[in-house]
């Protein structure tokens, strides 16, 4: 383990873009979000960014291929450029689970060469929360916000910014670093994960939990009468799909140009009423079955494809945006049962 | 604090429930914190014993509801409509999107709208918030209590009210309001004082952080088309997320030249948006050019009345007057 003073924050910045390009949260008019380094941008206070870290291995939009045509030839141009090494810092334990999550969609047969691409290059600084949200639920799907995943681990404690590896190219990097870090010994961090751990105890969500759901329960939950209830008031404007880390739905386009088409990628949201429109129309007629589609991909579906794992990392970003305040806890807490009262 | 109180409204709702003039409440309903209140419909008066919230979180409007709302049944729906969710709902009416006879409207006193934005400025980990008179007292989870005047973290919208006069309603609960002279304009006019320059820069920075969630078009009282053209796969201009930012700039513009002279200046599109845009500063600028080429003009004040945009006088400003104007100023 190294460790750092804060105050020399900067140098640690410094030192990183001076081989790879740096992005790490930075305060904003409207809340924190990832920017590139540079002299002069300070790290932000916030727990969590407003949009997550998904944007960088899956942006929102993102050209394919162009296509130009003169007289009767159509050229393909391959748009995609090689990504250089990134590192992403202070990047929270939710969000560092939702990469996995991504990783399950897109690197599995057939893999997503752009998002392969952006993945190979970049390297995780997460953070450990020591003041958790009361909209945060990670715990609920087994993340530990006291000891997140990465490829570096760091922790604030006492002035000092904590650093572990955790994977080869972590270590790499702190070697890398060893010149302004030293080492440090790991007592202050047990202490510091007690009292996280302690502190996620206490949060209004710490019981939700996910024993009603998983592979399986399909049958159990896709005819239940609260879906009409929970989705009376969902305005169907995707808010929640689009502030998640862990949707993962694109749809391509083509965007016709003077001589030729760019073709792009862009998210989708299956809370859309245009959302996987086929010839006979969109399968899911009513926003009651694009509602409960969302909530059982995450809860049911995916969990049943991969393995149990659930496809929300409880980062809470739904439960703060969503417009009539409606979440994947408050249809937990009702589906859910007596396991959730 | 709101003068009225959840026991007045729910007393009320249940003797409506009771003797049958409605069968369903359209309500906010409490939720896991106090600032997450949803809209809902509720069924009986023990349902909305259980669950029904009246308080400072409860800004939003529910007159677009009552399209759908009023489509599922022939008996009246009960609505709570605070003074501004009234011009919407004569707005709507205007535009024959509803069957008044198939609503109970209540029309209930505000004194305006907490922003839990804006309490986070100031604390974290907000477990709860109580309203004490002119104070809020947030209970937090790390830091025990932080006291909060309330004016200040009323919601922009409320800070410049245009009126506390109900412009529509069946009943009135509590004592009416009148039309306030506010300050809802100075916004505005500090853009327009700006140079082109400053004003493209300020929209661009503003409008770029858009993520088209289409948040503020699907919460909006005046965009009730029943196919948006934005999503429609035939309209050549349909989008699920930008191509680039000029695309972007374009759904807003068009938005608000569509809303011109219906936009009745509730604020709903600037509560909801995630990315935090004062997209209501877009409408405001219309509304004020309204004011000063035609004459003022509240959309909503009454049902029926035509935007003096689209509604030929012979006083009416000349096109080649405004495009003077326009070129003065760019
Ligand atoms: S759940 Fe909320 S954020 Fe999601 S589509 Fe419905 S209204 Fe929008
Ligand atoms: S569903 Fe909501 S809480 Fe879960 S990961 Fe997505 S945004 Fe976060
Ligand atoms: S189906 Fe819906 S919930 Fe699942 S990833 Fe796609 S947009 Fe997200
Ligand atoms: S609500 Fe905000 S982020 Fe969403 S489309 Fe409207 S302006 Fe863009």
């Amino acid at each position: 383990m190294r460790k750092l003073a804060i105050t020399k924050l900067n140098d640690l910045f410094a030192a990183i873009a001076e081989s790879e390009k740096l992005y790490i949260p930075v305060d904003g008019k409207t809340g924190a979000n990832y920017e590139l380094w540079a002299e002069g941008k300070t790290l932000s206070d916030a727990l969590n960014t407003v949009r997550s870290p998904k944007d960088f291995f899956f942006p929102q939009t993102e050209d394919m291929m162009a296509f130009k045509t003169e007289g009767k030839k159509i050229e393909i141009i391959d748009t995609r450029e090689e990504c250089e090494d990134f590192v992403i810092f202070g990047v929270r334990a939710c969000d560092v689970r939702s990469f996995a999550v991504l990783d399950n969609v897109f690197l599995s047969d057939p893999v997503d060469s752009y998002y392969k691409n952006r993945r190979d290059h970049g390297l995780i600084m997460s953070m450990a929360c020591t003041r958790p949200a009361e909209t945060c639920f990670c715990k609920t799907f087994g993340i530990d916000a006291a000891d997140p995943e990465g490829d570096i681990v760091c922790w604030r404690v006492q002035g000092f910014l904590y650093m572990d590896a955790k994977t080869e190219k972590g270590a790499a990097l702190l070697d890398k670093l060893a010149s302004i870090t030293e080492e440090a010994d790991s007592d202050v961090i047990a202490e510091e994960k007690a009292l996280i751990r302690a502190r996620m105890e206490k949060l209004p969500l710490a019981s939700l939990t996910t024993d009603a759901f998983g592979p399986g329960k399909t049958d159990t939950f896709f005819d239940s009468p609260e879906w009409k209830s929970l989705s009376e008031s969902c305005l169907g404007c995707g808010t929640c799909t689009f502030v998640c880390p862990t949707c993962q739905c694109y749809d391509i386009r083509d965007f016709k140009t003077n001589n030729g088409v760019i073709r792009y990628r862009c998210w989708d949201s299956c809370m859309y009423s245009e959302f996987t429109k086929m010839s006979a129309g969109q399968p899911r007629l009513t926003q009651v079955e694009r509602f409960r589609q969302r909530f059982m991909h995450k809860l049911v579906y995916y969990p049943e494809r991969y393995n149990g794992l659930y496809s929300c990392v409880g980062c809470g970003r739904c439960l703060a945006k969503c417009p009539i305040q409606m979440n994947i806890a408050k249809v937990m807490k009702t589906l859910g049962g007596k396991a959730n009262d | 604090m709101q003068e009225l109180t959840r026991d007045a409204l729910l007393a009320r709702a249940a003797e409506l429930l009771e003797n049958g003039t409605v069968d369903r409440v359209l309500g906010w309903k409490r939720g896991e914190f106090a600032y997450d209140v949803t809209p809902a419909v509720f069924k009986s008066a023990d349902e909305m014993k259980e669950s029904f919230v009246w308080g400072d979180f409860c800004g939003a409007n529910f007159s677009k509801y009552l399209i759908a709302e009023t489509k599922k049944s022939e008996n009246k729906v009960l609505a709570f409509l605070k003074p501004c969710d009234t011009y919407s709902f004569n707005q709507l009416l205007t535009e024959h999107r509803f069957d008044r006879e198939k609503v109970y409207a209540i029309g209930i006193p505000c004194d305006g709208m907490v922003d839990i934005a804006k309490i986070r400025e100031k604390a974290d980990g907000i477990a709860s918030v109580d309203t004490n008179g002119d104070k809020l007292i947030v209970h937090t989870l790390f830091d025990g209590d932080v006291t909060l005047d309330r004016a200040e973290m009323l919601a922009e919208r409320c800070t410049v009210c245009k009126s506390k006069k109900h412009v529509a309603y069946d009943e009135l609960l509590g004592e009416e309001g009148d039309v306030v002279d506010s300050a809802r304009f100075d916004e505005v006019a500090k853009i327009e004082a700006m140079t082109p320059d400053e004003r493209f820069a300020f929209w661009q920075g503003e409008l770029s952080r858009c993520i088209r969630c289409n948040a503020c078009r699907d919460v909006c009282p005046a965009c009730t088309c029943e196919k948006c053209v934005f999503n429609n796969p035939n309209s050549g201009v349909e989008n699920k997320s930008p191509a680039n930012s000029f695309e972007e700039q374009m759904f807003h513009i068009i938005r608000a030249f569509h809303v011109a002279g219906r936009c009745t200046d509730c604020g709903e599109c600037s509560r909801v948006c995630p990315q935090h845009i004062p997209l209501h500063l877009l409408n405001r600028k219309f509304i004020k050019d309204i004011d000063s080429f035609y004459g003022e003009y509240q959309a909503g004040a009454e049902v029926g009345s035509r935007a003096p945009h689209i509604n030929y006088t012979e006083g009416d400003i000349e096109p080649s007057d405004a495009v003077k104007r326009g070129d003065e100023n760019a």
